[in-house]
């Protein structure tokens, strides 16, 4: 939409065309933990793992295993309690862990944007979504102001909202669930980011509003070209929209594949339990089974160095006692486990 | 909007006749015999009837009151038996005088307030954090009374820096031509800046009192509302955005922490017409609170009832704004809510 925009530099490189592609966003060894009054949280230990440009990940894991922590940190949104004590997050060149808080927040919403669940809380409430979106776009871009409500308009527009001039004046609580989200995809979208994080954004929408929202979503990153992660616990809903998928647990990486190799050759137990829970194709609720035991408290000083070991059926002494092995088996499909299927 | 306000004035219309029966039922139960007071102790039985048939003392006692509406209804609150004015110019030449403290004092600590309880909620833990609590925290143990006289006696008698605690103005000047009655606003129309600085400085004790009284809540309540708006989905969304930290403090957090701030301050207000009862008899100020005080020691019916009164419509005129502001902050607040 502002691809002619002056003011919106572009700080993502194009890839090289002779080497490999550089990745969009590429997360290495990110470690976050946070400070709370029962003792530290590490929520998050050696993450690794890159988007690149125009592709689709899902990033997928029980709740609790720190998938929002991880693209908070990334974004530099985390808590006052949370800290990255380790590793780096390049995106576009720029490592995000260093950046200033004004980098960073030049970056937020116009080069890598972010929409969460339940939107009609993630709105502003007495504010009208048309100022909402102006915000964004007054931040952003030299938009003059007499033309900001034109583009707020076409912001609209470009998310399909119908009515575009009257919605302008709702505020969100006179709005639908699923109207609130598209138009919390139109603040996200509004500079044209090159990447869109996706925090569950189709958690408490019913089924019907749920598929347009991601119709809506997969269509507008591919016409822009745009990288998009979904982050979600529903591995069915991840392997419908994903190139490839990152499987979280209790602040681990466990595993990252295609889609299909993930879905062909699950490697990491976690994984296989994961896919077996999910309801997809033949098998029927009944056979669902549930993965046995908890998240480990992440607040223990003796967690072991996988974290799914006291869970896993596969485990042997070696996996509670030497440091966790990151395997890679083919390209792209690399898995932390000792003892892969 | 328009309609709004007239619906909430409409609504209060039951309270205010509730308060004009309670009012003079309960001054009519107060114990005392006006009409022998009016007499002296030396009078006979005979004139102290007279000056009760003469007050309308003698009538049962619904007669009273159908008179005392009718008196309402033509504006006349009655005659203060002790000054022999008119109750309704006695209380329109006080009022602004109370008014005037009331609303500077609350101007005060808000302007002290906000900024304290919004700095203390983004930086929890700092030392600004903990200065918001213990300003809190004295201000809410502290009576009021003893603010005042500690004020007066360390800023006035022991260090000399404040003017005598004898009311709105040094007996050296006289008060500015009337135009609102707030002598700071009055002094500066007359362009009487040496009146100005006088009656500023009158005021400088007990609006510091006053104020001391009503910052705790405030600045407790707008660090309270500012803390749980921060940690809520849509500042994580406007800080997602990359919106710069001011607008997300301001045009996200702040004004959606106001909602509760309004209603706090509403509250205070109504807890400061209140306290200027005791203000005023400390300061000497010719307000309505020492009025109705003074009168009240003496049986001195009508006063009372206009007093009682005139607070009971302020009140309503203060819920009133309060609503008007919310609706004016809150779209969610519609017409029939
Ligand atoms: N502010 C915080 N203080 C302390 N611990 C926190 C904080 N925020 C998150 N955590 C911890 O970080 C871990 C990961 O949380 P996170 O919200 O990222 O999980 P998630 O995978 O997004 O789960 P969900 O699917 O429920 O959204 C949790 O164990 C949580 O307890
Ligand atoms: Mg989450």
């Amino acid at each position: 939409m502002n691809a002619l925009d002056p003011s919106v530099a572009m700080v993502v490189p194009e890839a090289d065309a002779s080497g490999p592609p550089v990745p969009l966003l590429a997360v290495e060894s990110l470690a976050v933990e946070f400070r709370t009054r029962s003792g530290v949280v590490h929520a998050l230990e050696d993450v690794s793992f890159s988007v690149n440009k125009g592709e689709t990940i899902g990033v997928v894991g029980e709740s609790g295993s720190g998938k929002s922590v991880l693209f908070y940190a990334v974004l530099g949104i985390l808590d006052a309690a949370g800290r990255i004590s380790r590793g780096r997050a390049v995106f576009g060149g720029l490592d995000l862990t260093q950046a200033t808080a004004a980098e960073l927040e030049a970056i937020r919403g116009r080069e890598a944007a972010m929409i969460f669940q339940n939107p009609r809380v993630a709105l502003n409430p007495i504010r009208k979504v048309g100022h909402q979106i102006e915000d964004v776009l007054a931040r952003h871009t030299s938009t003059p102001s007499a033309q900001l409500k034109k583009r707020a308009l076409e912001a609209l527009t470009a998310v399909r909202i119908p009515d575009p001039e009257r919605r302008y004046h709702a505020y969100p609580f006179e709005l639908s669930g699923g109207l609130c989200q598209r138009i919390m995809i139109a603040i996200a979208l509004a500079c044209t980011p090159s990447l869109l994080v996706a925090d569950e954004p189709t958690t408490g929408l019913d089924v019907t509003t749920q598929a347009a929202v991601m119709d809506l979503i997969g269509e507008l990153a591919r016409r822009r070209n745009m990288a998009t992660v979904l982050i979600t616990h529903d591995l069915g809903l991840a392997a419908e929209y994903c190139d490839r998928i990152v499987v979280m647990h209790a602040g681990h990486v466990v595993e990252t594949a295609s889609t299909t190799e993930l879905f062909a050759h699950p490697r990491h137990p976690y994984t296989a339990k994961l896919i077996a829970t999910t309801p997809h194709g033949t098998n029927d609720l009944r056979s669902l089974a549930a993965i046995p035991g908890n998240l480990p408290d992440l607040r223990r000083s003796d967690l072991p160095p996988c974290r799914f070991s006291e869970r896993c059926d596969r485990v042997e002494p070696v996996c509670q006692t030497s440091p966790l092995a990151r395997q890679a088996f083919s390209a792209g499909h690399t898995v932390a486990c000792c003892r892969p299927i | 909007m328009w309609q709004l306000i007239g619906r909430r004035a409409l609504a209060a219309i039951p309270n205010v006749i509730g308060i004009v029966v309670v009012t003079f039922v309960l001054t009519r139960a107060l114990p005392g015999d006006p009409a022998a007071f009016y007499a002296g102790p030396a009078a006979t039985q005979e004139a102290v009837e007279q000056i009760r048939t003469k007050l309308g003392l003698d009538q049962p006692l619904w007669r009273q009151f159908i008179d005392y509406l009718g008196d309402l209804a033509r504006g006349d609150l009655g005659l203060s038996l002790s000054t022999g004015q008119q109750v309704l110019d006695e209380i329109l030449r006080r009022l602004p005088a109370s008014l005037e403290l009331t609303l500077l004092a609350l101007l005060v600590a808000c302007v002290i307030a906000l900024p304290l309880g919004i700095l203390a909620a983004t930086r929890p833990g700092s030392w600004v954090d903990h200065a918001c609590r213990l300003i809190t925290t004295l201000g809410v143990s502290l009576p009021i009374f003893f603010t005042g006289l500690l004020l007066a006696y360390v800023f006035y008698y022991l260090l000399g820096v404040a003017p005598p605690p004898v009311g709105r103005l040094d007996s050296m000047f006289s008060p500015p031509p009337q135009w609102t009655g707030f002598y700071l606003i009055d002094s500066l129309i007359a362009g009487d800046l040496a009146l100005f600085r006088a009656a500023a400085a009158q005021m400088v004790l007990p609006v510091a009192t006053l104020a001391i009284f009503v910052l705790a809540p405030i600045a407790r309540m707008t660090r309270a509302a500012m803390l749980g708006v921060l940690s809520s989905d849509f500042v994580r969304t406007a800080r997602a955005s990359g919106l710069s930290s001011g607008t997300v403090l301001y045009k996200y957090a702040f004004r959606n922490a106001m909602l509760p701030v309004v209603t706090t301050m509403g509250m205070v207000f109504s807890f400061m017409l209140g306290s200027n009862v005791v203000i005023e008899k400390v300061f000497a100020w010719p307000g309505i609170g020492s009025f109705a005080v003074d009168a009240l020691m003496q049986s001195d019916y009508a006063p009372v009832q206009g007093f009682v009164l005139v607070m009971a419509l302020l009140f309503v005129a203060i819920n009133l704004m309060i609503d008007i502001l919310y609706t004016v902050i809150d779209p969610r607040v519609t017409i029939d809510a």
